[in-house]
């Protein structure tokens, strides 16, 4: 929401519309509040698909308590309510306040399939997982495509760059669920290389939650195929953009130079070249990170991996609204919030995107 | 009969205000020196072999699902001594789960894969070319707050987006379909088209048709329009692409409902039916992302063909 602004404009009305226009060229603050209006705006749409879809979710629960299973209409409007925090008799503009005020205090109401979990709680149990599965895919994919893709430029028109060109344009258009597939298809079943029913699941039974390196081990060994995955769908685009990247960086006159004054090449390629051709990536990090927790969704499910992305995909086939759409909440909330942090690194390392005036 | 087809592209063209292909043919740099888009189209793929290769790849796809459905029955006969079975020449790709032919379904899945993927990249077309068009032309708070927005439905991951917004509505026809899939991928194109005006928009036609106060629906779809129009085609190409994954993903998720011919039904049934796992199975499995593949990289190669067709410039980097 624009909280952030709104508030300071209570504040500084008496001080002028400038104040109000130098709070807002603030970098950080602009983030910020793009950011909450984003969370805010998702929970909005939720709240409104639920409520006022025909046949809405709320209303098909309470049919079919009425209906089915013999309640009062009474009875299964509380039961609804506790199940969506979501209170049907009151007007809709009070319903969405309440519902707004239930997510502050991180009520997102209860399962349908399991009644009595809040959805909170099966978020919490699921979301690690994939953050540490696709985060480590993630980082993968970046340093791998950062070194592979200053190899290309470095070594531009070799037969190296052109084998490496064509792997990195077929990695990027082949679709990441595709690939889990013919992972799965190929290494797993035709050749039998990867025990993948063993791998299924995020630990193997009788597996303890603790910090040893037996659960590291363990939690590796059942996350490597989505982190493969993940890993080498990612790496293509990594590849072609620090490649193009680099090239443009070659020809800054700063290289040249640093070659002038005799600097070693290793020097040069790590300190001159490396570090600002690796500054436009992180604009397409956030993008990414978006881009790769949208694809758990559909990569979880095919390898089993119990994260959150496989738990929306059976929310969603069972149609269980609250835990979907408390699932579709928080995976908008750690993006944005990742996304927000993206973009704090990024105006650490490049000071010129702080200047106001130049905001995307 | 010449004048009247004449006539009537005329009237096209001032009904649909210049939106549509054929009538920027009319004010191209080309057309104005006498050579149509047509000839410098094959004077072009002469050269473009792979260009070439990946319109004849698109062609036959437009070809079955044109005709597909016309060619193969409807029937699908279930025979269980043929399960799995592999090519031969009663079967050219094997059969399936319950011994359907795996080429007839690829063959009829066509016509819908198409149907949907272009349905749904021309509502997303059609809504970020007047939207972002207008906002980049307006200016003001209506450019941010389209911004603004466009921005919050950018974050938000896509492929989840479409799961959870598919849930809440029942997709028994296509037109739904493609309508909920053009409802979640408009914003790219549409930054990609205010960029465009944008820049359109300092011009000195722009700037003289302002001077004159031919308003701005004149501006819009007389001035700034027709010259991006190779823009918008690649881009609708480029949406197409992303409308057929779409829908592949909607089907793999069992969110349509599940009957008809379509490739994302294939893999939804492969999947469910435990096909991945068998070892006799791989052309089920494997036929239907083969053909998604094929079509998405003639779309691919396409697009980037219309691009160096479009910009000569590009031609000679």
């Amino acid at each position: 929401m624009v909280a952030i602004p709104q508030e300071r404009s209570a504040l500084a009305r008496f001080n002028g519309r400038d104040v109000l226009g130098r709070l807002w060229s603030h970098f950080l603050l602009r983030r910020i509040a793009k950011a909450l209006f984003t969370v805010f705006f998702v929970s909005t749409l939720i709240f409104f698909l639920v409520r006022l879809l025909p046949g809405s979710p709320v209303e098909v629960l309470i049919a079919q308590l009425t209906g089915e299973y013999g309640y009062s209409y009474e009875m299964a409007a509380n039961q609804a309510r506790s199940l969506f925090a979501i209170d049907p008799n009151q007007p809709l503009f009070l319903q969405y306040i309440d519902y707004l005020r239930n997510l502050m205090r991180g009520d997102l109401g209860q399962s349908l399939l399991s009644p009595g979990v809040p959805v909170t709680a099966i978020i919490l149990k699921y979301l690690p997982w994939t953050l540490f599965s696709v985060g480590l895919g993630l980082l993968l994919a970046f340093a791998g495509g950062v070194v592979l893709g200053m190899v290309m430029a470095y070594r531009r028109n070799s037969a190296l760059d052109h084998l490496l060109s064509i792997a990195a344009s077929l990695f990027y258009s082949v679709p990441s669920y595709l690939f889990g597939i013919m992972v799965i298809v190929f290494f797993g079943i035709r050749m039998g290389l990867l025990p993948i029913a063993d791998m299924r699941g995020t630990l193997s039974s009788g597996q303890q939650v603790e910090l040893s390196v037996a659960f590291i081990k363990d939690a590796l060994f059942h996350a490597a195929l989505p982190i493969v995955t993940y890993a080498l769908t990612g790496l293509g685009a990594w590849m072609l953009l620090m490649k193009s990247s680099t090239i443009a960086a070659l020809e800054e006159d700063f290289v040249t130079a640093a070659r002038a004054r005799g600097l070693p090449e290793r020097r040069i390629a790590i300190l001159y070249v490396g570090r600002n051709a690796i500054l436009p990536l992180f604009t397409q990090l956030t993008i990414s990170i978006g881009f790769i927790v949208g694809g758990s969704f559909l990569v979880e499910p095919i390898f089993q991996y119990q994260g959150i992305g496989y738990t929306l995909f059976k929310a969603i086939q069972s149609r269980d609204y609250p835990l979907l759409q408390g699932i579709f909440l928080m995976i908008t909330i750690s993006v944005v919030v990742t996304n927000l942090i993206a973009d704090l690194l990024y105006s650490r390392l490049d000071p010129r995107i702080r200047r106001p005036g130049r905001s995307d | 009969m010449a004048q009247t087809t004449a006539t009537r592209g005329g009237e096209r063209r001032e009904a649909e205000g210049g939106s549509t292909v054929a009538s920027a043919s009319h004010r191209s740099p080309a057309a104005s020196r006498g050579v149509g888009w047509g000839q410098v189209f094959v004077r072009f793929l002469r050269h473009d072999k792979i260009g070439a290769a990946a319109f004849v790849v698109f062609g036959f796809f437009v070809f079955l699902a044109l005709f597909g459905p016309l060619l193969t029955s409807t029937d699908k006969v279930t025979d269980l001594s043929q399960l799995y079975s592999q090519p031969s020449r009663d079967h050219i790709l094997g059969t399936d789960y319950a011994g359907h032919d795996i080429f007839t379904q690829i063959v009829r899945g066509t016509r819908s894969v198409m149907v949907v993927g272009a349905l749904a990249a021309a509502m997303s077309t059609v809504l970020a070319v007047t939207l972002g068009a207008l906002s980049a032309l307006a200016g003001g708070p209506l450019d941010s707050g389209v911004l603004l927005i466009t921005d919050v439905v950018l974050t938000i991951p896509y492929i989840v987006f479409l799961g959870v917004l598919a849930t809440f509505v029942k997709l028994d026809s296509p037109i739904l379909l493609a309508l909920i899939i053009a409802a979640v991928s408009w914003p790219t194109l549409l930054r990609a088209v205010r960029a465009q005006v944008l820049s359109l928009k300092e011009r000195e036609y722009v700037e003289a048709a302002r001077v004159l106060d031919l308003g701005t629906a004149h501006i819009l779809f007389r001035e700034v329009l027709p010259n991006m129009t190779s823009y918008i085609v690649i881009n609708f190409v480029i949406a197409m692409t992303g409308a057929i994954y779409g829908q592949i993903i909607l089907y793999f998720f069992g969110l349509v409902p599940l009957s008809g011919d379509n490739w994302g039904l294939m893999i939804q049934f492969a999947f469910t039916k435990g096909a991945i796992y068998f070892t006799n199975s791989l052309w089920y499995i494997m036929s239907p992302i083969v053909a998604i593949c094929l079509l998405q990289l003639s779309l691919v190669l396409i697009s980037r063909s219309l691009e160096e067709i479009f910009n000569p410039r590009l031609r000679e980097g």
